[in-house]
């Protein structure tokens, strides 16, 4: 029978359209063109500027911080949501998972909007802290859903057993839940650290002065269009990174999905 | 009540996270926007509707409907894009269909604001993409590719096209094509099947791709400041700037507040509706 050549070209398209921006991206960071017009040979000075900054390597140090204290928090919060919901069916749990679906729906415009109103109540002043309060935050709703959906392809019996022969319950928690969902947990926490090394908007909103994050300083770099092409191979270099995050994240999940 | 008792244990670290910071953070919002605020800037003492009534001054009006439609736009565009994709990848075989899905979904491991500059480098005036518009006049020597609201509907339906097809994907999957085969024989022509036939059987995809579009549609700060001019302002913009620039947090708060009203109702809504609980995901964009 025939069929319709739309959707394979659409496809097709649609994947040209995914790829061309980042490929011009990473073309254009081995570019001499300062601005990038048209090929003038290839180069590796961005490269060479890149390390000269500073304020770069400052910032990257405060998104690796941040990332990891929100990966750290959100892992233990969010695998005890999930521990919860999984658990028990109550009112309670009911108000609970409204709670951790919100982060996920709310834009963040107004996530960043409500904890600047909180913190400026409260007369927090703005810091590195209150990015990582911000950042755990909405990590937890991602590692809860993670854990949650691992849990539900858990074999309870393997508890039962270890029960039968003798484990107490923490014992059983501790040496047989806790290793056999370990992986799950993970992949929750790397995406976790994703989230929150690649958030600009929430960040904007709480960081303080002088606090930058890798985002939050290409932002600006890019507002006063100082050093393009230097962010280009920036963030060549950050693709190269999160590739590497991100592989081990689906190496971790890969189990669950058969 | 034992079990009760590790209920609570269990429940309360995230519950109490989340109370003390989304919940409440919420409510003050709606606080704030009910306060006078400080000509130099800052929260006055006492009450006033000030920021609230000014809500009706002709500019957020309009700034609400172009946010809307802008948003519109794009979660319609999206799914004239995504519906084919995932009806072509629903198709083939279980490999290519894994390896097609990671091709849609890699590109997006790369942050967000550093694809939005990709986009304006090749938007940009002095780009290659503009050069080759002029050369063959399409683009008059004036105008700009960057800086418009066309501009902010390209990058963001580049941003958001994944989640439109991620969702459509998952339904298309379970879409049974032999329905398709029944309705050519009984002498549907191939665009009535895919109307009559595909839409409806994907119908909750469809829903969920126009939240998870949509919903963050809406709060859009970074596309229309990046790539956007004035009059492509969304309203996510107007709260960050009367926030940083006006120092005018209570009128920043009444949009927030008038915003999150127009973000939850309709998810909540749809919450009592299907009270199922499908797991629903949130663009990474912001």
């Amino acid at each position: 029978m025939h069929r319709s050549k739309i959707p394979f070209l659409t496809t097709l398209l649609v994947l040209a359209f995914f790829y061309l921006p980042i490929a011009l991206l990473v073309l254009n960071s081995f570019n001499s063109s300062r601005y990038g017009t048209g090929w003038q040979g290839f180069s590796l000075q961005w490269y060479a500027r890149l390390m000269e900054r500073e304020d770069l390597l400052a910032a990257l140090r405060n998104s690796l911080l941040v990332a990891a204290a929100a990966s750290i928090g959100s892992m233990v919060l969010g695998t005890a949501a999930a521990f919860a919901l999984h658990l028990y069916r109550s009112r309670l749990q009911d108000r609970h998972h409204l709670l951790i679906t919100v982060p996920l729906v709310l834009p963040d415009v107004l996530m960043g909007m409500s904890l600047l109103t909180l913190f400026v109540a409260l007369g927090k002043s703005l810091d590195l802290l209150t990015v990582g309060i911000a950042h755990v935050t909405f990590c937890i709703s991602y590692v809860a859903l993670v854990v949650q959906a691992r849990l539900q392809d858990f074999d309870s019996n393997i508890v039962e057993a270890a029960r039968d022969l003798g484990a107490s319950r923490l014992q059983a928690f501790l040496r047989v839940t806790l290793p056999l969902l370990a992986p799950g947990i993970l992949a929750g926490g790397l995406l976790a650290f994703t989230l929150s090394i690649d958030d600009y908007v929430v960040t904007f909103f709480v960081k303080g002065p002088g606090a930058d994050t890798l985002p939050t300083l290409v932002y600006s770099m890019i507002k006063k269009s100082r050093e393009l092409p230097v962010i280009n191979a920036l963030s060549t270099f950050i693709l190269a990174l999160t590739f590497v995050v991100v592989a081990l994240a689906q190496r971790l999940t890969r189990p669950a999905a058969r | 009540m034992q079990k009760r008792r590790a209920e609570i244990l269990l429940t309360l670290p995230s519950l109490a996270w989340l109370v003390a910071f989304v919940l409440v953070p919420l409510l003050i919002v709606f606080f704030i926007a009910f306060k006078p605020s400080l000509p130099q800037g800052g929260i006055g003492e006492g009450w006033s509707t000030a920021a609230v009534r000014a809500l009706a001054n002709p500019s957020y009006p309009e700034l609400a409907w172009r946010t809307f439609w802008i948003s519109a736009l794009t979660t319609v565009l999206c799914l004239v894009l995504a519906l084919p994709v995932a009806f072509y990848m629903a198709r083939l075989a279980h490999a290519w269909r894994a390896r097609l899905l990671l091709l849609v979904i890699v590109p997006f491991w790369t942050n967000f604001v550093i694809r939005v500059f990709a986009w304006q480098q090749i938007l940009h005036a002095e780009g290659m993409l503009a050069q080759c518009l002029r050369a063959i006049h399409l683009l008059g020597p004036a105008d700009s590719l960057l800086y418009n609201a066309g501009a902010v509907v390209l990058v963001s339906v580049y941003t958001f096209l994944p989640f439109a097809i991620l969702p459509l994907f998952a339904a298309a999957e379970k879409f049974d094509f032999g329905l398709l085969d029944a309705a050519r024989d009984l002498g549907a022509k191939p665009l009535r099947a895919f109307v009559s036939v595909f839409l409806p059987g994907v119908r909750q995809g469809i829903v969920t791709a126009v939240f998870v579009v949509f919903i963050p549609m809406l709060g859009s700060y970074v596309i229309p400041d990046m790539v956007g001019g004035t009059d492509s302002e969304m309203l996510g913009n107007k709260i960050a700037q009367r926030n940083f620039n006006d120092r005018n947090i209570p009128q920043a708060a009444a949009l927030s507040g008038a915003l999150t009203l127009a973000v939850l109702i309709p998810i909540l809504l749809r919450r009592r509706r299907c009270n199922s609980s499908d797991s629903t995901m949130k663009p990474s964009t912001r």
